[in-house]
């Protein structure tokens, strides 16, 4: 009796085998890190390797390692404070050709890492890092669209030559009044054929023949996808210019984009690049009027008045030579022939076409860069809010035109390499199809995050030895199997961890130790079963089996009932409830595997198929 | 080793009407204090800013203060966070809507003031729209979980017990955040994440307790539902107070050295464990016996007996 066919035996033993390989991996070190890579133009190889040595030497930053591999260079630090302070001064010594990426880097040996074994990811709460939640403005993204269409509209109707009074958006329509029915029956023929996701409604209204042109519903949702995926899009490749290498760029809901990143410390800089809906214009500088004058409102016809970052006053020409959305790349650098820091620029096919005729007539005249960013404020006005949207526009750089330019050119002139770097990141930024608003932001600092792993590994570890001795000294025997079925839980659930790359937090480490203290519930109902049969005078073979046998049912409703819990935690759930809602979920899965398979294969291995006179229970 | 001297006979029923007047008082107070005294809600729901800042040594909240109101900042709370050498500092939205400016300054504002030797552990802000929105995901999750933990119970079970169970969850729940009312602790994302926790403990409880009332219904052949109960409840004694130790045990490790981030997470499980034990006890099979629960109802071949519980009782 009680004896376990040799698969089943097997089986657990795979299990354990499986679940400590894949546990293993958490077992060595993480270190903060750096990753730098080249871009097109820079390779990073030996000669990079001693730069970047000596430089770190000089600012006294301490390296733990330094490996060259497939092109990128991997430093490793003690800390992150040391791991920050040396991103900074190499971005600086590298400039813009190469990017240094903060990163965690493992000692994981080749084999292990070859069958996917890899540390548990960890959260932001525990490796430090910057959360943000971003909300999209759908409305005017559709508004946007309908201005388009304004325009698009207008076009037509002039090429057409179709005549119109007036051309008005209002609410979800573009209106448009004629003088007389035939000419808005032409209208809408030409409308209709040119724009077929337009609904069209004419609209009779006191003498005036009123057209009014609609987006479809389809349309609109249409619109309201592309802007959310545009605006991904942007996000992501505004993000990867600020160099982490494991950013986290997601669609939440159907209006919210979540932007993570570890390791990061610096919110502000973070939201200069996502806070702002960036355009850039590149206009000539009015240098023939007078900027007194204007500043005492004459302003002349054709300029307009611009402050620089500093509050200067400057005059520029309102037309624009190129927009933001022309530019295809800007990097920093140095200037080849006079090693000042510098931003290349690149421009598409159109904007080259325009900058090279505009700068070919004003050679040697200054021309600006303006960068138009939509700020949004909310205030409260009598207990409301109210969200108002400023756009601020701001002279970034004004510098000569040396000679005449086309799709690649130069600005330099500027103050330093992390000035050009910035200036970079905001002409590369590109634009957002949609304004948007960081309605939520967490910054963890390195220190805390560590702090927290050690507090969570502490109580993790104080828990499971109060609950080792307690079951050891309760139950003798048996309590000693339920703990070694504790203890190999806790190797499953890392295991899982792992293998899912789930992310751990700390409230999943929280339920790590929650499941450590529920798990032996199962090992204690069929405890006290066995108890109760040897009570009631049955042989101890049969107490056991029949311990077993009777608990089960118990154990699978009451554990079942908790999953219920577990999966609406997980499925309401934002970041942190989410990590508590998995690592308990996975927890009772797996304690009911260790607690029923587990201690039944030790236990018939210890008492099974021989004559006993009395359990250790 | 044992805690109970056995064979058990512990007249649980007889004292249901006692635990009943404490249980409905502890609700009443609970209701009360949410009403009138309020949730002290953390910034998860209520929206705005709060920065994190470790200094070297320890350092007294009045300097704090005083650094920040020289600053201009008004309508700030400051406290210490675990350690005397932490200080959290929570800031009114500022009326220019730039939340990162706020922290920023704030923060350079009180380590300019310590000769830049503190540091920043962390940032957090949340816009009022989304702590709307916690509340109101929040409320809906707990009804999932409850709406999905009744079906369950009643396809398992019956439905008497669905309603007892859930009578105990709604019990413990409300008796939790009460104490999180009446004492004004803080009440943030990870407490939330508790409670819901909480109702998956208390549940597990009072399955163990129903499964065992069940068993016995059908085993036991004489005595009327009351001294049913009575005996599963003392069968199932040990087991209760043994898992509600071991899980006490971790809960108690979790809230000393987990630090000050999960403390409140610990205390409402503290909280809802203890309760959800003496619920599962008294609250859950007092309101089964209450809905007049009998031997008929539980019998797997005979369905829905019209007999009355044998003490008398009836719904």
């Amino acid at each position: 009796m009680n004896r376990y066919p040799l698969w089943k035996n097997l089986l657990v033993a795979a299990v354990v085998l499986i679940g400590l390989l894949y546990a293993l991996p958490n077992l060595f070190d993480q270190d903060p890190a750096l990753e730098i890579s080249g871009s097109r133009r820079a390779q990073v190889d030996e000669q990079t390797e001693q730069r970047v040595r000596a430089a770190l030497a000089e600012a006294g930053v301490a390296i733990k390692s330094m490996e060259l591999e497939s092109g990128k260079l991997l430093l490793r630090f003690a800390d992150p404070g040391t791991q920050l302070l040396a991103k900074d001064s190499l971005e600086t010594l590298l400039g813009g050709d190469y990017t240094a990426a903060l990163t965690l880097s493992t000692d994981v040996p080749g084999w292990l890492r070859s069958l996917n074994a890899l540390p548990m990811y960890l959260g932001l709460d525990l490796r430090g890092g910057i959360h943000v939640l971003i909300d999209v403005d759908m409305e005017a993204a559709v508004n946007q669209a309908l201005e388009r269409y304004s325009g698009d509209i207008r076009t037509e109707m002039r090429e057409s030559k179709l005549r119109y009074t007036t051309l008005t958006q209002k609410d979800d329509a573009v209106v448009i009044k004629f003088k007389d029915a035939a000419t808005r029956d032409r209208a809408v023929e030409v409308i209709e054929s040119q724009f077929r996701n337009l609904l069209l409604e004419s609209v009779d209204a006191e003498g005036a023949y009123l057209l009014e042109a609609r987006m479809s519903r389809s349309e609109q949702q249409a619109t309201r996808k592309f802007a959310l995926d545009q605006n991904i899009t942007t996000l992501r490749n505004r993000v990867n210019a600020l160099g982490v290498s494991e950013p986290i760029i997601q669609q939440q809901g159907d209006r919210r984009i979540v932007v993570q990143l570890p390791g990061a410390q610096d919110p502000a800089k973070l939201k200069e690049l996502l806070g702002a809906t960036a355009t850039l214009e590149y206009r000539l500088q009015d240098t023939e009027n007078s900027v007194q004058d204007a500043l005492d409102g004459r302003v002349p016809v054709g300029s307009k008045l611009y402050r620089t970052r500093d509050g200067e006053p400057i005059l520029l020409k309102k037309r624009v030579i190129v927009t933001g959305n022309q530019i295809t790349d800007a990097s920093s650098g140095f200037d080849q022939r006079s090693n000042q820091p510098a931003v290349f620029v690149s421009l598409d096919g159109p904007g080259a076409r325009r900058m090279r005729n505009i700068t070919f007539e004003n050679v040697g005249r200054p021309m600006a860069v303006v960068f138009i960013e939509t700020r949004t404020e909310t205030k409260l006005v009598d207990g409301k809010k109210i969200v108002r949207k400023t756009p601020v526009e701001e002279v970034i750089s004004v510098a000569n035109i040396l000679e005449p330019f086309g799709s690649r050119f130069q600005t330099t002139g500027l103050d330093s390499p992390g000035e050009a770097h910035d200036l970079a990141l905001l002409l590369r930024a590109g634009a957002l199809a949609a304004p948007i608003d960081i309605i939520e932001e967490r910054t963890i600092g390195p220190s805390l995050g560590q702090d927290n792993i050690d507090m969570g590994f502490r109580s993790v570890m104080i828990g499971l030895l109060l609950v080792i001795v307690f079951m050891a000294v309760y139950y003798r025997v048996f309590g000693l199997v339920a703990d070694l079925a504790l203890v190999l839980n806790l190797v499953l659930i890392v295991a899982v961890l792992s293998m899912l790359q789930a992310t751990l937090t700390l409230p999943g480490i929280a339920g790590i130790v929650l499941t450590v203290g529920m798990a032996v519930d199962a090992n204690v109902l069929i405890f006290e079963r066995i108890r109760e049969e040897i009570k009631l005078g049955n042989t101890p073979q049969a107490s056991i089996h029949a311990g077993y046998e009777k608990a089960l049912s118990t154990i699978v409703d009451a554990n079942i009932t908790t999953l219920i819990a577990a999966v609406v935690l997980f499925s309401f759930g934002t970041g942190p409830i989410k990590g508590f809602a998995v690592t308990l979920f996975i927890g009772i899965l797996t304690s009911m595997f260790t607690a029923i398979l587990g201690t039944r294969a030790v236990i018939n291995l210890i008492y099974g198929g021989r004559r006993l006179e009395k359990l250790a229970i | 080793m044992r805690i109970l001297k056995s064979p058990l006979n512990i007249d649980f029923m007889a004292r249901r009407k006692l635990a009943m007047t404490v249980s409905v008082a502890l609700i009443l107070v609970s209701i009360v204090a949410v009403i009138l005294r309020g949730m002290n809600l953390g910034i998860d729901f209520t929206g705005g800013t709060l920065v994190e800042v470790g200094y070297q040594k320890a350092v007294e909240l009045s300097q704090v203060r005083s650094v920040l109101a020289a600053a201009g900042f008004e309508d700030v709370t400051v406290q210490h966070f675990g350690t005397t050498k932490d200080v959290l500092v929570r800031l009114a939205a500022s009326a220019d809507g730039d939340e990162a400016a706020l922290s920023n300054r704030a923060f350079s504002e009180l380590n300019a003031a310590v000769d830049g030797s503190a540091q920043l552990r962390r940032v957090e802000f949340v816009g009022p729209q989304v702590g709307d929105e916690l509340t109101e995901d929040g409320g809906l999750a707990m009804l999932y979980a409850l709406i999905g933990i009744l079906i369950y119970v009643a396809l398992r079970f019956e439905y008497r017990f669905a309603l007892g169970s859930i009578i105990a969850l709604v019990h413990d729940v409300l008796i939790t955040i009460g104490i999180f009312a009446v004492f004004q602790v803080e009440f943030d994302l990870p407490v939330l994440a508790a409670v819901l926790a909480v109702i998956g403990y208390s549940l597990n409880d009072t399955i163990v307790v129903y499964d065992r009332i069940r068993e016995n219904f059908r085993k036991i052949r004489k005595g009327d539902a009351e001294s049913i109960i009575n005996a599963s409840l003392n069968q199932t004694l040990a087991r209760t107070l043994v898992t509600s130790l071991t899980t006490l045990l971790v809960l108690l490790s979790l809230f000393v050295f987990g630090g000050e981030i999960i403390h409140g997470f610990a205390l409402a499980l503290i909280i809802g464990v203890v309760v959800g034990t003496y619920s599962s006890i008294y609250v859950a099979s007092s309101a089964v016996l209450m809905l007049g629960i009998s031997r008929s109802d539980l019998l797997p071949e005979k369905k829905e007996g019209a007999d009355i519980a044998s003490d008398g009782s009836q719904v």
